[in-house]
């Protein structure tokens, strides 16, 4: 297969858009990451675009046919791309298949979402919609419930605190008040979330024994990439940064089915992968960009990645090992905690910031010196998951 | 102008414990002073409802039109039994809550406006007068509608109010009452505040109401990025 490099990226600020529609975002996001790319009227082959549920949120499917149409891209070929949250992850994956084998040599991913159409409870409703539906869907069960279950379970096992939680969910805050496209743009502090006597009313239990603040917003937003060749990419004359490593796994869909349900093998295997087809370890890695929709996984996915031994990740986390100046800054962007998760754009999202990381393009939140990147997009409760490692080429 | 005349369009005033100031410790670690207002100080707090009149985002401008003739009303004399808090961080105005007595038994909730999104400054503003109707002016209950979907998650459902026959004296929606029993069954999850309030942050508080610009004013309300209105 031949080297993939990702010349342009873009988005737009994630947030609540009621003026714009979903077709609209992922075509600003998309024009966006067009023009960085340089393309000029360079014709694009495939436009692969990762969205989990418009059918549901928006009353609207085929939104690649859409998108294309009103960027006139055509006759490129258009596809949605679904797999839940992790829908943005498989869109690149797509893409990258596409231009390493040859058969494209132009592609743009994007992905997003538009779930603030509906109130806050039905667009919980949808999400829990990628759940078992005999088994788990049935009763009841969202995905905040299961991540309540899996913190009561990776607390008692591994002596993780509400105390850890909360230091994933104030470092993630104040990383997105460095990052103009976050959602959330906010300081919030130990007292007024966790030690104060009345911290409950400010945010209050959501699925014991996690809290609001260990939750991510629910945001519209979009984000995008151009994926080409060496030689094109030589062409635009962008910096080069490529897709090095991708890896995707798979788990059992209910979480009770898992002989331990706090181990996340897929992420596991899927970090693996990546790695191994890029040719470094999780020590060669300078940023991370986790999928921390609640705040435990962030701490979950540190260790099962393969940057922190188990049990290893929140003491890390307390000793500011992974803020942006750390040892290995996880989630500069602000996180799916601060940027927001708009479920499909979230892998693409993952994607841009480590692109602008690496080409030293991040602001005031730019790691010093990256030059290799890892994210992880976790689809379902982690039982679809796609891993990529991204470096920057001299 | 008459003023004998005048003074007969003058409601009578029902007697009104006052409502003792609180401070709450907010998730930005910020702490939000909420006191009562006189009626003098309604020009100052006009300055900050008369942005939202442009905002259709979650019916703004229905709940500041009508905040600001209540507002305008009891500053002169043309609303009976009216009460306003207010919830300042560094002086800085940041919600307004009012309601009237219909009765000494029932209460009548007017207006929640928060200018401050976010830090649920709006619901404990809320708290805050039903706490005043129920625990300070000893009221049975206090009737409740709500104009936006938000105040409706927020006011209805985390409060479980029971649902009444009849029109709430906003009129559209349903009524709704929160009843004593069903306060003292919320307050411990929902009603936050400590007293006294310290000193320093009093006097801050009280030696001027901080109005933001209205530029200001519609970027908190619009969001940090300053959408559309």
């Amino acid at each position: 297969m031949r080297p993939v490099i990702i010349s342009g990226a873009g988005m737009i600020p994630f947030e609540r858009r009621d003026e714009d529609s979903l077709v609209d975002m992922l075509a600003m996001a998309s024009l966006n990451a067009m023009d960085d790319a340089n393309l000029g009227d360079r014709p694009i082959d495939s436009v692969y675009v990762g969205n989990m549920a418009s059918g549901l949120f928006n009353h609207q499917v085929s939104v690649a046919s859409s998108l294309v149409d009103r960027l006139s891209l055509m006759p490129a070929a258009a596809e949605r791309i679904e797999n839940g949250p992790a829908s943005g992850g498989s869109a690149i994956k797509n893409g990258y298949l596409a231009v390493a084998s040859g058969y494209n040599d132009i592609v743009l991913v994007v992905g997003g979402e538009k779930m603030r159409e509906v109130i806050g409870p039905k667009a919980t409703d949808i999400v829990a919609c990628m759940t078992h539906p005999e088994a788990e869907y049935i009763y009841g069960v969202t995905l905040p419930a299961m991540a309540g279950m899996y913190t009561r379970l990776y607390m008692e096992k591994y002596g993780v605190t509400r105390e850890h939680l909360t230091l994933v969910a104030i470092k993630n805050q104040e990383n997105g008040l460095l990052n103009p496209y976050a959602h959330i743009q906010m300081k919030i502090t130990m007292e007024g979330i966790l030690t104060h006597p009345q911290a409950h009313v400010n945010s209050p239990i959501v699925a014991d024994p996690i809290h609001l603040y260990d939750c991510c917003p629910v945001s519209d937003g979009a984000a995008a990439v151009i994926l080409t060749t060496v030689d094109i990419a030589n062409e635009l004359n962008k910096p080069l940064v490529s897709i090095d490593g991708v890896g995707q796994a798979t788990d059992t869909q209910t979480l009770q089915e898992r002989s331990d349900p706090t181990d996340l093998k897929a992420v596991t295997i899927a970090s693996e992968k990546a790695f191994r087809m890029a040719g470094i370890k999780p020590k060669d890695i300078d940023v991370a960009e986790l999928h921390d929709a609640f705040t435990i996984l962030e701490i979950a996915e540190s260790e099962h990645a393969g940057f922190f031994p188990k049990g290893e990740g929140a003491k890390a986390l307390k000793a500011g090992e992974t803020r942006i100046g750390g040892k290995l800054p996880i989630n500069p962007s602000g996180g799916l905690k601060a940027r927001g998760h708009p479920v499909g754009a979230t892998g693409v999202a993952q994607i841009v910031e480590l692109v602008w990381q690496l080409r030293g393009e991040a602001g005031e939140r730019q790691v010093k010196k990256a030059a290799n990147g890892f994210s992880l997009n976790f689809g379902g409760f982690g039982n679809n998951v796609l891993a990529f490692v991204l470096r920057r080429k001299s | 102008m008459d003023i004998e005349l005048e003074a007969t369009l003058r409601p009578p005033e029902l007697p009104m414990a006052p409502y003792p100031p609180k401070v709450i410790t907010l998730a930005t670690g910020g702490k939000l002073v909420v006191r009562q207002v006189d009626r003098e100080v309604v020009p100052t707090l006009l300055n900050a409802v008369k942005p939202t009149l442009e905002v259709s985002r979650d019916y703004y401008d229905v709940v500041g039109a009508r905040l600001y003739a209540e507002l305008l009303g009891w500053y002169r004399h043309r609303v009976r039994d009216e009460f306003c808090l207010v919830g300042q961080i560094d002086g800085l105005l940041v919600g307004i809550v009012n309601s009237r007595l219909y009765s000494p038994e029932v209460c009548i909730s007017l207006h929640t406006l928060a200018i401050e999104r976010g830090l649920r400054i709006g619901a404990h503003l809320f708290a805050a007068k039903m706490e005043y109707s129920i625990e300070y002016l000893n009221q049975d209950e206090v009737l409740i509608t709500a104009e936006s979907p938000i105040g409706f998650r927020r006011w209805m459902i985390e409060y479980g109010l029971e649902e009444r026959d009849g029109q709430h004296e906003l009129g559209g929606a349903t009524p709704y009452a929160l009843t004593r029993e069903l306060y003292f069954r919320n307050k411990d999850r929902l009603v936050a505040g400590e007293r006294p309030v310290p000193k320093e942050l009093m006097e801050v508080a009280e030696r001027e109401i901080i109005v933001a610009s209205e530029e200001d004013i519609l970027e908190k309300i619009l969001g940090v990025k300053r959408r559309e209105k």
